[in-house]
């Protein structure tokens, strides 16, 4: 059976850097065309990272440095704009999968879609988000640790912040919620009863 | 102390607290599409659950439809399929499906105030960013993703936290040829695109009292772009006026019910507010975006801003933003060569938004410029048909603008409409994001409908007040 308590993730990291970077630009709406999201991992960033290919540049995602990446760095308000899940899925799905997403500041629809789907996103201040891009450019593994609220990288420790009611669901593994909201069937029914008009006026 | 609306109407919905400290909610209005819900219906399929209240979601189709003909197959196998998944799934869970045949088809924010089906005191999701739009009618709602679409499809609920209120007070009057898209457009210029975040946005004030319910669903529209998930209106006469006499609101008795319950909603004069910010209406000029983020704008008379008059950590985007559109900061916006011209979207696809170009473009003379691709595409069928039985679609087929049918069509790059290359788009949709009209390297200028109408006549940005009005 799996583990779904999401306590420590540890792994290289891939810096990604930019406020504002919406979710047309980590998954691009032609890719949505489909009725699962299985395939979406190799078209993560496809149009930045061609883009800047074609510029004799190479995207972080693009960097044999970080190829094994398992956590993503980021900086302010990362994945603004459409409520697509693709985004996330796409990037749980890209080489080795990422399992933890850290950043300055994340929009709160890509925020819940990462939730949803057991990946974690932590924000940090914009002085320890430059010093865990430095590290992991230079290998260092970032380690994310919903316990004690602290992302670290080599020696140097950060405090992180998540709202405490996905950090409970993340730790205690309850992230998948339809089942717990099921549970309460009567008392959805009785709450539906008293909306005027849930039921026809 | 009182309470705002979205306490009241967040209490009201709530069904228990959950041991992670969120609030189960109840969703009173479920509105679904094509893109983001076949893996939410799978994902129900493999667990066994069936649809709750399948009688609370509605359907339609408006992302990958294509515009230029309605009929099936669609050429484009992949859009044929999802279409089909759509149907499938309705079919097999009993829910009510707008389609291309029910003449009420359209972009799911555009119906679903048409039909009644949005009203105040609601809590209403889809699986969709502007869904933002329906609380122009004093609802709160916000958009999802597909793994909540399966929680809302299964249980009626969501588990979520609550959100601060920020009042957006816009006091005093427009000037002429001012809309509702520039007070948005200039809202997210000043508060940032994260300037929303953690907060609904509850707009309130001269400026908004006057307008009409499709202006309201304009700014209500764009709050996401300004970072808050979601934004309302309370409602007043303007909200019922616009509701009597829809298919599904309230009528006979149960309208004095539904009243009662709408009046009861509203923030209360003594509410507790998060934080409240102020502006003038008199100051707001109509606005043209200039950048790859909806918060990169300036007024019609602008120029692009210098990288220095930002703050250090903005600049790497904001020069990313001049290489990425070939603007030069210090430039004047106005004059600014397009290529393409769209009017539509869930933002500015409304009969009023056709109505008002419509009528700034009759017996002028006036024609789209040579070389410029000008699409209008109604944001429902109902639209279509009024446009049509107005003599608008007359009027602006006559100028050299191309009518098509409803759909997303050009704000996204999911159907055939799409830029070309490096095109440069005067667009009425939401989102000016690198490659977000369907070239990766395209264009966008966001505008409000009456300036991309000059601009598709300019050839260029021009001041729609000028060139429609020329002294």
């Amino acid at each position: 059976m799996k583990d779904d308590k999401r306590t420590v993730m540890t792994g290289p990291a891939v810096p990604v850097r930019g406020n504002d970077i919406d979710t047309d630009r980590i998954i691009p709406a032609r890719f949505l065309k489909s009725i699962t999201f299985e395939g979406l991992g190799e078209h993560v960033f496809a149009d930045d990272r061609a883009q800047l290919a074609d510029a004799g540049k190479t995207h972080a995602l693009d960097d044999p440095r970080f190829s094994d990446a398992t956590i993503l760095l980021v900086n302010k308000n990362f994945g603004c704009g459409s409520s697509r899940e693709h985004a996330p899925q796409a990037l749980n799905r890209w080489h080795k999968g990422i399992q933890a997403i850290v950043g300055e500041s994340f929009s709160e629809i890509f925020f819940g879609n990462c939730l949803t789907i057991g990946i974690p996103a932590v924000a940090v201040d914009e002085v320890a988000m430059a010093r865990l891009m430095a590290a992991a450019e230079t290998g260092a593994e970032v380690r994310v640790d919903l316990e004690s609220k602290t992302v670290s990288a080599g020696e140097e420790s950060f405090p992180a912040r998540i709202a405490e009611g996905a950090r409970s669901q993340l730790v205690f593994g309850s992230w998948d919620t339809t089942a717990e909201l099921l549970s309460a069937e009567s008392e959805i029914a009785k709450t539906a009863e008293g909306v005027p008009y849930f039921h026809g006026w | 102390m009182g309470q705002t609306l979205y306490d009241k109407v967040f209490d009201r919905h709530t069904v228990r607290e959950l041991d992670s400290g969120q609030s189960q909610l109840l969703i009173g209005l479920h509105l679904i599409h094509e893109v983001t819900t076949p893996q939410a219906f799978s994902m129900l399929d493999e667990r066994g659950w069936k649809v709750l209240y399948p009688e609370r979601t509605f359907a339609t189709v408006d992302h990958i439809i294509p515009t230029k003909s309605q009929l099936r197959p669609f050429s484009d196998s992949l859009a044929e399929q999802m279409m089909a998944s759509l149907e499938a799934n309705v079919k097999k869970h009993g829910i009510r499906f707008f389609d291309v045949d029910s003449g009420r088809q359209g972009i799911v924010h555009v119906i679903g105030p048409e039909l009644g089906l949005t009203q105040p005191g609601m809590t209403i999701c889809c699986g969709d960013s502007h869904t933002s739009t329906h609380g122009a009618f004093g609802a709160i709602a916000f958009g999802i993703g597909t793994s909540q679409v399966r929680d809302v499809l299964a249980t009626q609920t969501l588990p979520i936290e609550r959100l601060e209120v920020c009042r957006i007070d816009v006091s005093g009057k427009l000037g002429p040829g001012v809309y509702a898209k520039d007070v948005i457009l200039h809202v997210i210029e000043a508060r940032g695109t994260k300037g929303g975040v953690g907060f609904a946005y509850e707009y309130s004030g001269d400026v908004f009292d006057a307008m009409t319910m499709d202006e309201r669903m304009t700014v209500c529209n764009m709050s996401i772009e300004g970072g808050a998930r979601c934004g309302y209106v309370n409602p007043d006469e303007t909200t019922y006026e616009y509701l009597r006499g829809r298919e599904f609101a309230p009528n006979g008795d149960a309208w004095e019910k539904a009243t009662e319950y709408w009046e009861s909603v509203k923030t209360d004069a003594d509410a507790e507010l998060g934080d409240v910010a102020r502006f003038d209406g008199a100051n707001i000029e109509p606005m043209v975006t200039w950048g790859i983020t909806p918060g990169q704008s300036t007024s019609v008379g602008g120029t692009i801003p210098e990288a220095s008059t930002f703050d250090e950590a903005e600049r790497v985007q904001v020069t990313e933003a001049y290489e990425y559109m070939g603007l030069e900061p210090g430039r004047a916006i106005a004059g600014t060569p397009v290529d393409v011209a769209f009017i539509g979207s869930c933002t500015n696809g409304r009969l009023s938004d056709f109505e008002t170009v419509a009528k700034l473009v009759e017996g002028r003379g006036l024609r789209v410029k040579s070389g410029v691709r000008a699409l209008v595409v109604p944001g429902s069928q109902e639209v279509r048909k009024q446009m049509i039985d107005l003599g608008y679609a007359k009027t602006l087929e006559e100028a050299g603008f191309e009518i098509r049918d409803a759909g997303c069509s050009m704000c996204l790059a999911m159907n055939p409409d799409k830029l070309e290359g490096r095109e440069v788009c005067a667009s009425s949709s939401n989102r000016n994001f690198k490659g977000r009209q369907g070239s990766p390297t395209g264009r966008t200028l966001l505008m409000s409908p009456a300036m991309v109408a000059a601009a598709a006549i300019a050839g260029e940005v021009a001041d729609a007040r000028e060139l429609f009005n020329p002294s």
